[in-house]
């Protein structure tokens, strides 16, 4: 911006206060450097302040207070809404669904995505029509995905329970999204149906700059397909990897769209998450102070996942980069 | 994260911004009007029928209005339902209400009455509103004075399929819980669904908890353990187990848990399609039927809530509510007089002929046309209790704790001790 920007300057005859005296030129060109970086940033930090620094710290003062949602908070209750939080069933609930859904995503959801990717990487015909209808889900919203697989997972009349009932299955489905104990598998179904082809896209493109002369090198070495994979391919995908499962747990953590659509976090509560949590008390109830606290913690829950995980990670990527380095000079 | 409370309180700082706003011009517009040498009174008129043909029928009546009286000028305001809640909350906190403006009455009006913000109508409406049908001025009595007119009422009740209740072998509906729960019996032992119930939609199983709180613990009972933040009372534990009683003959449509209510597989079309037998509704499940599912014509129904032995409360008491206009404090007479041309016959005759709302004033029940709407409106006639939608007469914490809690005694997963615990505890906390 600035290069563009200074000769632009120079040239101009009414370019304002350039300074006269050519050894002063330094310091005050700095500091005109400086202004002008303010001055043109100024805006974007003024809606950054007032949009997103402040609510925060608005909603971290509100966590505090007994408040309706207008007015100013005045009921001061010190740590109560916290308390309450941590004894609240649905809430430590929505604690034990959201560990949940990041253990299965990690399991199931984005082992599954790497291996459709490897599988895609290949040589296959027609891979490209799979890999656009393997993505297409993505890019469908998740509000019309839900609506779509509440009616796929309509008991006894939607598609689902046609196709068991045909098969001659029946008896594995019947409840879907409406039974207690079966609404988080078939929200994980979904969730996984939706967005395993996102990762998938994401370990393709990773896979595409892994070079081919190194795969090669492996096959000349001797090592087998299973080999190549864990030693050649898998440390090279490692970063991508890594900002998959940084993805797909933060997606977690913040799951709302396709719960509320779907199940509006029932029955009873068994598949509700905290975002679904926050909006029944901050909109439903208007227990704006106990909502604040609750998005208070999903914050805190997210800056300690972010910053552990990059600690993690750097420490990972050090490691997985030397290994690899090695790999590549032998 | 964050990001859902940013957004609420952007949006709230804009509504609180908006709401200002236009009481600014409100308050600019009286201002100038209040001066005018030419004597011309504008008054606001805020309500929510955005949609036709009420929008239409509305407008034409408030220019018969001004053609009647030609020095008044009426300026409609109309909002989409939340949005008008939303701003009708910011317009409270900041303390100036429209000249005449939507009310459902209960807690909401309460609210405003408390920060003496709307008007005393009881006197000013003499003698025209005593004419008006007596459950539907219910909602806006608080305290023995009137603070709104009401143009539409209705109730929920059980509507039925008479063909299914035949094939089950049913000659009458039930009047009594006992009978209700034969019926319900009989009917799953014909290989009938008994009732059609949307679990994703919690305040459709909160219908049966707060009628059969009224039928045990008495009609009064839900608004004076509102007022004693106390809903531990037997009646209320008992009500809980009659419910349980019903949930365990397992009357509902499958997979009931995850059934929204208006949806092509939920509800009102389980009942709609002859699917289930019957759904406790309000005067609105008619079209709902015909409208997510075939509907049933003929065959449609309607019963009242049955009375339960030994308790308090009589078949004749009824839940439900409707729709009012309400005035703020020193509003000018010709707001007055607008209500009252609302709730002349004239006017009540031709918004139920074309909006489809009931009757509010006893002469226009002839203009009803539908046999089941009429028992709607026989039922609200005779009636000997009121009381308003939970969600209307408390606070929307309160009402919320009661819908969740109930769903989790449909669930299974509550005791009806545990329900009346927790919606007295989230009763003291919005203390």
């Amino acid at each position: 911006m600035t290069s563009t920007f200074l000769p632009d300057r120079r040239s101009g005859p009414d370019a304002g206060p350039v300074p006269p005296a050519a050894a002063r030129r330094p310091p005050r060109r700095r500091t005109l450097h400086w202004l002008t970086a303010v001055g043109l940033q100024l805006p974007a930090l003024v809606l950054f302040g007032v949009l997103v620094l402040l609510p925060i710290l608005f909603a971290l003062y509100a966590s505090f207070f007994r408040w309706g949602g207008f007015g100013m908070p005045s009921n001061y209750t010190g740590t109560d809404n916290f308390s309450r939080l941590l004894q609240d069933p649905v809430f430590l609930g929505d604690l034990w669904r959201c560990l949940l859904l990041v253990v299965l995503s990690l399991v199931l959801q984005l082992p599954f995505a790497l291996a459709m990717a490897v599988l895609l990487n290949q040589k296959v015909r027609g891979r490209a029509v799979y890999r656009m209808l393997f993505f297409a889900p993505y890019v469908l919203s998740e509000a019309i995905t839900g609506v779509l697989f509440s009616m796929v997972f309509a008991p006894g009349e939607g598609l689902a329970d046609h196709l068991l009932g045909g098969i001659g299955l029946d008896g594995l489905g019947g409840e879907w999204f409406s039974g207690t104990s079966t609404v988080l598998a078939t929200l994980f179904l979904v969730m996984t149906w939706k967005y395993f082809g996102f990762h998938m896209m994401l370990y393709l493109a990773g896979l595409q700059t892994i070079p081919a002369e190194l795969t090669e090198a492996a096959i000349v070495d001797g090592a087998g397909p299973w080999q190549r994979f864990r030693h050649v391919t898998l440390p090279l995908l490692a970063p991508t990897l890594r900002i998959s499962v940084f993805l797909s747990v933060i997606g977690s953590i913040q799951l709302f769209d396709l719960v509320w659509v779907v199940t509006a976090g029932g029955p009873d509560h068994h598949s509700e998450t905290m975002a679904v949590t926050l909006f029944q008390y901050g909109f439903k109830r208007y227990q704006v102070g106990y909502a604040s606290a609750i998005s208070v913690v999903m914050f805190a829950i997210s800056l300690v996942f972010a910053l552990t995980y990059q600690r993690f990670v750097l420490r990972r990527d050090l490691e997985g980069a030397t290994t690899t380095m090695r790999g590549a000079g032998a | 994260m964050g990001d859902p409370a940013l957004s609420r309180r952007g949006f709230l700082a804009a509504s609180v911004a908006a709401g200002l706003g236009v009481t600014a011009l409100s308050g600019c517009g009286g201002d100038s009007d209040g001066g005018s040498s030419s004597g011309t009174t504008t008054i606001e008129w805020w309500n929510i029928s955005t949609t036709e043909p009420t929008k239409t029928v509305w407008a034409s009546l408030a220019q018969q209005f001004e053609a009647q009286n030609p020095k008044v000028k009426v300026k409609i305001v109309q909002l989409e339902n939340d949005a008008y809640k939303s701003k009708m909350t910011a317009l409270t906190a900041s303390g100036k209400l429209p000249d005449i403006f939507h009310a459902w009455g209960g807690g909401v009006l309460k609210q405003q009455v408390d920060a003496g913000l709307v008007e005393d109508l009881t006197d000013r409406t003499q003698p025209w509103a005593d004419g008006l049908l007596s459950v539907s001025k219910q909602p806006y009595l608080l305290d023995g004075k009137l603070y709104g007119v009401p143009f539409d009422i209705g109730m929920i009740g059980f509507w039925y399929n008479k063909a299914l209740f035949k094939k089950a072998g049913i000659s009458a509906p039930p009047a009594t819980w006992s009978g209700f729960l034969d019926a319900v019996k009989k009917l799953k032992s014909a290989g009938i669904t008994p009732i059609g119930l949307a679990g994703k939609e919690s305040w459709t199983g909160m219908y049966y908890w707060a009628y059969l709180a009224m039928r045990t613990a008495g009609v009064d009972a839900l608004q004076q353990a509102d007022k004693n933040k106390d809903f531990t009372g037997d009646g209320f534990v008992q009500a809980g187990q009659h419910l349980k009683d019903l949930v365990a003959l397992q009357p509902f449509q499958r997979g009931f848990l995850g059934a929204a209510y208006s949806s092509p597989t939920g509800q009102a079309a389980a009942v709609g399609n002859g699917k289930a037998a019957m759904e406790l509704m309000g005067q609105w499940a008619p079209v709902v039927e015909a409208d997510a599912g075939k509907g049933l014509g003929r065959d449609l129904g309607f019963f009242p809530f049955p009375a339960v032995e030994g308790g308090a409360g009589k078949i004749t008491e009824v839940f439900g509510g409707g729709g009012g206009h309400a005035l703020r404090k020193g509003a000018p007479q010709a707001a007055v007089d607008f209500l009252k041309f609302f709730a002349s016959e004239t006017t009540d005759r031709e918004l139920v002929k074309k909006t489809g709302v009931l009757p509010v004033v006893p002469g226009a029940d002839s203009a009803l046309t539908d046999a089941n709407i009429k028992a709607v409106q026989a039922q609200l006639k005779g009636a000997t209790g009121f009381q308003l939608y939970l969600d209307q007469a408390y606070a929307p914490a309160l009402g919320q704790q009661v819908n969740d809690s109930v769903a989790g005694l449909i669930a299974g997963s509550k005791s009806p001790q545990q329900v009346t615990d927790a919606i007295t505890r989230t009763a003291k906390e919005e203390q």
